[in-house]
């Protein structure tokens, strides 16, 4: 049973983490995330970065599908903007990791406002359809600026690094990743404490009685456009640096579907959503290894569909929690929560 | 939490400004094809009055409000607010410049608590940027705390609806959705305040406290409001000047008292016939 | 220019094209009748194009017993497809619908991959290999036949629309839902029909398009295709569809004819901005505020 969670004043109310006990899991968090490459091999680190890279990435679509409810089907191209201005940057300039990121975030988010210049106009479906057709456009780009993206054969890049110290393997470009993400969340949940975020929810729920408070819709449509298209860009950015050769093909429309599906079956309009959901995405494949691992010495077929099963298990999570749990995982969260704070009293 | 006795509402009594008009409607047409849904209406809104547009259903009273508020674009005729011609300006602009509204069928953010749904009102007056609003610091945090405060002291405190502050809105009944929709409209600190049928599905309770607290609008925090309602009682007791349109023209305005009594005005309603009986209809919607 | 090989070019475009026509059909008449946008639409020609395979080679039963078997298996799909993820959807806002449909891409890519693996296949040869000349144009057999049959196709279906009673009801309930069902027009089943018919429609679709480029997994990429089309020609108007379907054939072919095979894809989403830009409700779409 939750009790005692009166408060002095009004800030204390309005804090992200209102409880003693949210603080000191966040703290618990915090250590954790700093102790993990001490205490983790170079597999787990690799699959910790790569769930933040996908949960920034994930953060910032939800922002603007679930947040905003503007569809987007262009986020892993947007990432490729972000990526490819990174290796581009640090091939010829040799510029500092974090001006990198910061360029490629701004740069992604300038080509997110050009694809979202038709929102005025067009809503919905129509919307997500100029994101495919930007995704398009955006790939011919990456695969025939060759003087600029390498063409076909892609780019590599060297690594970052940090106080002349090359960041090559996993748990050294963790110390990059880590807290890139970990500041990005936390100013994805700062959004929506002001105005900004709140503009976008009303946007969201209804365009028209948004207007009727003084919501400029095409300013703030447009803003949500930008700030995921940074997130995008970042995300991007933190891949290349991760994995040090893009190509064009590093960034396909199943991969903006895998964003969209991380924040459905995450939940959508929801910063845990989007965590919980890159999570969960991410590992199914990682899942799925596993049990073919288990079933591979009775079915010994069971390695050449992994790929294809995980395919089917994609779009079956997306399919399941549209049906049956449309708030995703985080209500689930939420109701285990609520399930603890009243317990021994039933709900 | 903290909402000890806030004695005195800041706002201060209005100055007398009777007389003074701050919204008039100048010979407004609108028509949808060929439809005309509204004829040359003109009327004005004294500053501080409470003051009413009634008629039957299709007579264009949405769409009169849909105007003003610059959702339609009038095919003739303007539409003044504060002296100045708002015709070519753009819905949230009049937000900005302190025109408030309700809608008929409750316009709140169902996905939002009712905290964040009055929060939203203040919109247009707060000019946190994207990078305070990211990480949250100084001038973000001062407005949240600033809003938060004046949110509770004054507007949730006065609509009494401090037990639902953190409910989510879907929640709610009709009659408390429309409280907090008032609220999120107080919080848009209007000069004007445009109500569309405030008190339409409510019980006698319900219709009450609206109607005290319309009255509480206008004489404790000097907003004029301009209404569109059915209930002939409350249009009676609380406007100070009552607009009557049918067909999309305005049949007679003047006191509540003698648009009550204008033939035209029941036979607008009622279709012509026994005048005398149906007056006595009127007199009991009191 | 060489007008010969210009005209060449251009009636490879129309064939092309009258294959969009079809697809978009089958993709219209979803939208129309039930208001969902279904972004499996080059998932579902492919499913029919391999269940064709499966019959054809996996069974070895003779082609024409095999194409009208792939047709009603397909068909069969759509009914169950849509009795099983798009029915318990109905009310549901269009944003979610939308998503559930790119769920089903995905599920039939995957599906289609753990039976028939993922590597490009071709078809049976069926389509007689004559070359046909128009004037003197040449013009490739497999592309001149699927015309002609996505012709026959597209014709049947508008004759059966416009006057048979199963299309009046589907007329109405893409006019008003609600009013149909008040009508005693059984609503569901109007949707159960119409993702059967569209399955249909579509299997033959992806058999044909598999007839002349060979069938793969990543077929559904030609679903994006026909998309721009039904974006193009208006999502709900049928005249729109054929209109869009061909001439976006024709763009797409003189693109790869005179710029090369990568520009293909790029020339027609550009054409898709352009409409989005300057009439984003297509040249023949209702113009109406989507919520979505």
């Amino acid at each position: 049973m939750r009790i005692g969670t009166a408060k002095e004043n009004y800030t204390a109310d309005e804090a992200l983490f209102d409880t003693n006990i949210q603080r000191g899991w966040m703290i618990a968090l915090m250590i954790a995330l700093f102790a993990l490459p001490f205490m983790t091999g170079q597999y787990a680190i690799y699959l910790v970065c790569l769930v933040m890279i996908n949960i920034v990435s994930t953060t910032g679509l939800n922002i603007l599908t679930g947040f905003t409810g503007l569809v987007s089907l262009g986020q892993a191209a947007f990432m490729g903007v972000g990526a490819y201005t990174v290796a581009i940057m640090e091939i010829n300039l040799g510029t500092p990791f974090l001006l990198n990121l910061l360029i490629a975030g701004s740069g992604a988010a300038l080509v997110g406002i050009v694809v979202g210049l038709p929102s005025l106009r067009v809503k919905g479906l129509y919307l997500a359809i100029a994101t495919i057709a930007a995704s398009v456009i955006l790939h011919f780009i990456f695969a025939n600026w060759t003087s600029m993206t390498g063409g076909v054969s892609g780019l590599s890049m060297p690594p970052a690094s940090l106080f002349g110290l090359e960041l090559v393997q996993p748990d050294q470009v963790y110390w990059i990743i880590m807290p890139i993400t970990v500041l990005m969340l936390f100013g994805a949940a700062n959004l929506f404490r002001t105005r900004i975020g709140r503009a976008f929810i009303a946007i969201r729920d209804r365009d028209i009685s948004a207007e009727v408070l003084g919501i400029r819709l095409l300013r703030f449509k447009l803003l949500s456009f930008a700030i995921s298209s940074f997130y995008a860009g970042v995300a991007g950015g933190l891949w290349a640096y991760f994995f040090r050769v893009i190509t064009p093909e590093s960034f396909p429309l199943l991969m903006s579907i895998f964003f969209l599906a991380a924040i459905i079956v995450g939940g959508m309009g929801s910063i845990l959503g989007g965590i919980l959901g890159a999570t969960f995405m991410t590992m199914v494949p990682e899942i799925l290894k596993m049990m073919v691992g288990v079933l591979s010495p009775i079915w010994p077929d069971a390695v050449a569909v992994m790929s294809p099963v995980r395919v089917v298990v994609f779009g079956a999570l997306i399919i399941f929690f549209l049906i049956f749990e449309p708030d995703g995982l985080a209500e689930i969260w939420r109701n285990i929560r609520r399930f603890f704070h009243l317990w021994p009293f039933k709900t | 939490m903290q909402t000890t006795e806030v004695s005195s509402l800041t706002t201060s009594p209005p100055p007398t400004l009777a007389g003074q008009e701050i919204l008039s409607v100048d010979g407004l047409s609108l028509s949808f094809g060929g439809v005309k849904a509204l004829q040359h209406v003109s009327f004005s809104v004294e500053e501080g009055s409470v003051t009413s547009v009634i008629g039957p259903n299709g007579a264009g009273k949405t769409s009169l409000f849909n105007s003003i508020s610059g959702f339609y674009t009038p095919s003739e005729g303007n539409v003044n607010f504060l002296g100045k011609n708002v015709n070519k300006i753009a819905p949230p602009d009049r937000a900005a410049m302190g025109m408030a509204r309700t809608f008929q069928n409750i316009a709140l953010f169902k996905g939002m608590t009712v905290l964040d749904n009055i929060k939203l009102g203040r919109h247009a007056h707060l000019k946190t940027n994207i990078l305070e609003a990211l990480f949250y610091f100084g001038p973000a945090q001062r407005t949240e705390a600033a809003l938060r405060r004046e949110i509770e002291e004054k507007i949730i405190d006065f609509l009494e609806i401090d037990h639902i502050r953190n409910s989510s809105v879907g929640a709610l009944s009709y009659g408390l959705q429309k409280r907090v929709e008032l609220a999120r409209a107080l919080a848009m600190q209007p000069k004007i305040l445009l109500l569309d049928e405030p008190v339409a599905g409510m019980n006698r309770e319900e219709t009450e406290d609206m109607a005290r607290f319309i009255l509480d609008v206008k004489e404790e925090w000097g907003v004029t409001v301009l209404m569109v309602e059915h209930d002939m009682g409350l249009v009676m007791d609380i406007s100070d000047h009552v607009v009557c349109l049918n067909f999309g023209q305005v049949i007679t305005q003047g006191l509540p008292d003698e648009v009550q009594g204008h033939p035209d005005v029941i036979s607008a309603y009622l279709g012509s016939g026994d005048v005398t009986a149906l007056r006595k209809k009127f007199k009991e919607g009191r | 220019m060489d007008w010969l090989f210009f005209s060449e070019i251009g009636l490879a475009g129309i064939g092309t094209g009258g294959l969009y026509a079809v697809s978009g059909l089958a993709f219209v008449l979803i939208y129309k009748a039930t208001r969902v946008v279904n972004m499996a639409i080059g998932e579902m020609m492919m499913m029919g194009a391999y269940i064709f395979i499966g019959f054809s080679v996996g069974l070895a039963l003779p082609v024409w017993a095999s194409i009208p078997l792939a047709v009603i298996v397909s068909g069969i799909m759509g009914g169950v497809i849509e009795r099983a993820i798009i029915r318990p959807m109905l009310g549901e806002n269009a944003i979610s619908v939308f998503m559930v449909t790119i769920g089903l891409g995905s599920v039939l890519v995957g599906l289609v991959e753990i039976i028939w693996g993922a590597d490009p296949r071709r078809l049976i040869e069926f389509v007689p290999s004559d070359p046909i000349f128009i004037g003197e144009a040449y013009l490739s057999p497999k592309v001149g036949y699927s015309f002609a049959v996505a012709a026959v196709i597209v014709g049947l279906f508008l004759v059966i629309f416009r006057t048979w009673r199963g299309g009046v009801a589907l007329r109405a309930t893409a006019g008003d839902q609600a009013a149909a069902y008040s009508m005693g027009i059984n609503v569901p089943k109007v949707f159960s029909l119409v993702w059967i018919i569209a399955a249909m429609i579509a299997a033959v679709a992806g058999i044909l398009v598999g007839s002349i480029g060979g069938v793969s997994p990543n077929m559904g990429v030609y679903g994006l295709s026909v998309l721009v089309v039904v974006i193009i020609g208006g999502l709900d108007s049928l005249l729109g569809a054929l209109i869009a379907g061909i001439f976006v054939g024709l763009i797409e072919t003189y693109a790869g004819a005179f710029l090369g095979g990568e520009y293909k894809m790029l020339a027609t989403f550009s054409l898709l901005v352009f409409v989005l830009i300057v009439r984003p409700y297509g040249l023949f779409g209702t113009h109406e505020i989507e919520r979505l």
